[in-house]
């Protein structure tokens, strides 16, 4: 048979469409389960029965071969697959799914490619089948190299804080984006030359890496999500040119997904998607950050010791944990549960406030201390819980900086004012487990830490917690 | 020709187009129901879901006929990586999702409500 690849995938019988709507169906079933968390783990295996029927559906196509080939590339997967999933610790959660979302992307820009040498630059092909082609492989580029930075920057293989070329960060960026789409419309046009297509690759391949340098740690949740919103619509492109319709649905699902997903976060932090994307902190660079960082306060912190911490909690009737990226670093979860046990072994109310953007993924806190086995009904989001503070005897800040800074509410001078934050300065006292007087990822300092019925109890999370435990257990 | 009306003659790309444009919107509705506390199992739940790509690598590379080595190579590293992509993906949220036990049995079994 020597017509080109497109041309027989249009005749997909129909049992074959069936069996993808089944997936397809059983995809939109799954998710539907994430809504509550005693459905989310059949959801999810579901989704996974789904995938495994959309595989054996494309097994059956008229004319598959290379058997020798796909067995290998399944195997070769599974085997690189099953071990760092099972092994991935809760903490680095964040990095392997930008992993698993960057190799997604990866594999729809090989796919555009391969099919690009293959057809000889697309030759004689639609323009219905080469536009969402020239699409995916953009789209799919920009996905790999991103999630790749943020895989670096997560795992602090490469610095967390923003890396970027300062003002000539946008033209490049925008000249990238034309050379991607301008090559992108030179194939579309006829061009057929081999380095037509590595140079659309090449350039989306800078442009994502482009994007995420000068993105800081503390925005990883969202770009996160919009990496995984971008693999989602890179698979609904590349399932439009092979006219696929578990592709284009579970795609777009993903894509829908991720773009909302991606917005939550944003609106959660005050900052518009694209003032992330133009990366630094504050759209205008380091400068607002470091003149309000510059020793605004000349104020005195309270420091305290694990055992007056333990005696204040001890008499108090309801205290709030709020975790941040910090409890994460020390891998205190477990230690925090053990505080919490003791707290309500003597009948005091624990509850957990858990803002949103709290660590490097949406979600990431309640995944931690899920993993301890806190109960789900105590972890509190964000609009629950502010409510709760002027009834809190003690709120107890666990490695969390930016997310409680009562300068968001107060101070319009501060680069992050007008982010929800929690109100932890509204409890009668609060206790902060820190490392240090060092501000966090925004470079902030923060106003609680200054407030008189603040105290700080500095040293590592998870010895500082465990010590006021064994306190607790003492008294 | 009575049922002449029923045969449209739409291109496969404009009900494809269609078929992308509503799944947009179903995903949409689906997920704005999801709460905060299990945004990571979502996240990493439609990671797993795009590993539909795979299909993609399965099929080029199937239905391929006398590919070139480059090609070749292109196309089962594509596999691997959207086998990745699905068994990594669907694994991790498992193992998310079984840590979000609710310990103190709630009233009733509606923890949806519990948020």
């Amino acid at each position: 048979m020597s017509t080109p690849l497109a041309a027989s995938w249009v005749q997909d019988p129909d049992t074959i469409s069936i069996l993808y709507l089944i997936a397809v169906s059983m995809f939109v079933y799954g998710l539907m389960g994430l809504r509550g968390p005693r459905t989310a783990v059949r959801g999810n295996r579901v989704a996974a029965v789904g995938m495994a029927i959309a595989v054996v559906a494309t097994f059956l196509l008229e004319g598959m071969g290379n058997w020798a080939l796909i067995a290998a590339g399944l195997v070769v997967g599974t085997v690189i697959g099953v071990p760092a999933a099972r092994q991935v610790k809760m903490t680095a959660m964040p990095q392997m799914v930008a992993l698993f979302n960057g190799v997604g992307g990866g594999a729809v820009a090989l796919i555009a490619w391969a099919e690009f040498i293959e057809t000889s630059g697309y030759e004689g092909l639609e323009l219905t089948f080469v536009i969402p082609s020239l699409l995916a492989a953009i789209i799919g580029s920009i996905s790999f190299w991103g999630s790749l930075i943020a895989f670096g920057k997560l795992q602090e293989v490469l610095p967390g804080r923003p890396i970027g070329a300062g003002t000539m960060q946008q033209p490049l960026n925008l000249l990238l984006l034309l050379v991607a789409a301008g090559a992108a419309v030179w194939i579309a046009a006829g061009g057929d030359a081999w380095w037509l297509m590595v140079l659309v690759l090449v350039a989306a391949a800078l442009l994502g890496l482009f994007v995420v340098l000068p993105i800081g740690g503390a925005d990883m949740p969202v770009v996160i999500s919009l990496l995984n919103a971008f693999t989602g619509l890179s698979a609904a492109a590349m399932g439009l040119a092979l006219s696929n319709s578990a592709l284009i649905v579970a795609g777009m699902l993903v894509g829908a997904s991720g773009t909302i997903l991606t917005r939550l976060m944003a609106d959660a932090m005050n900052r518009s998607i694209p003032s992330i994307v133009a990366g630094g902190f504050g759209g205008g660079g380091g400068a607002v950050a470091g003149a309000v960082g510059a020793g605004e306060h000349a104020g005195t912190v309270r420091s305290t010791s694990a055992a007056d911490a333990a005696i204040q909690m001890a008499y108090a009737q309801q205290v709030v944990v709020v975790p941040g990226y910090g409890m994460a670093v020390a891998q205190a979860q477990h230690a925090v549960r053990e505080m919490a046990d003791e707290l309500e072994r003597r009948g005091i109310d624990v509850k957990y406030a858990i803002h949103p953007v709290a660590g490097r993924m949406p979600g990431h806190m309640n995944v931690l201390l899920a993993e301890a086995d806190v109960p789900y009904e105590q972890l509190k989001e964000m609009d629950e819980i502010n409510g709760e503070f002027p009834r809190t005897d003690v709120a107890i800040v666990i490695g969390a900086n930016d997310v409680t800074n009562p300068a968001a509410n107060t101070n319009p001078q501060s680069p992050i004012y007008g982010m929800p934050i929690l109100n932890v300065n509204e409890a009668r006292a609060v206790i902060v487990l820190k490392r240090s007087m060092n501000t966090g990822f925004a470079g902030i300092d923060n106003e609680l830490y200054y407030d008189p019925k603040t105290a700080m109890l500095f040293g590592d999370a998870k010895g500082s917690v465990a010590e006021i435990t064994s306190e607790l257990a003492a008294l | 020709m009575p049922l002449a009306v029923l045969d449209f003659g739409v291109s496969p790309f404009v009900a494809n187009l269609t078929l992308l444009v509503v799944a947009a919107f179903l995903g949409y509705v689906v997920i704005s129901k999801v709460p905060n506390t299990l945004h990571t199992p979502l996240m990493s739940g439609t990671n797993a879901i795009h590993g539909i790509v795979l299909l993609g690598g399965l099929i080029v590379l199937g239905l391929g006929e006398d590919l070139g080595a480059l090609a070749t190579v292109i196309l089962l590293i594509a596999v691997v990586f959207g086998t990745i992509n699905v068994i990594g993906g669907f694994l991790v949220t498992d193992r998310m999702l079984e840590m979000f036990k609710s310990r103190p049995k709630p009233a009733g079994d509606n923890t949806e409500d519990a948020r």
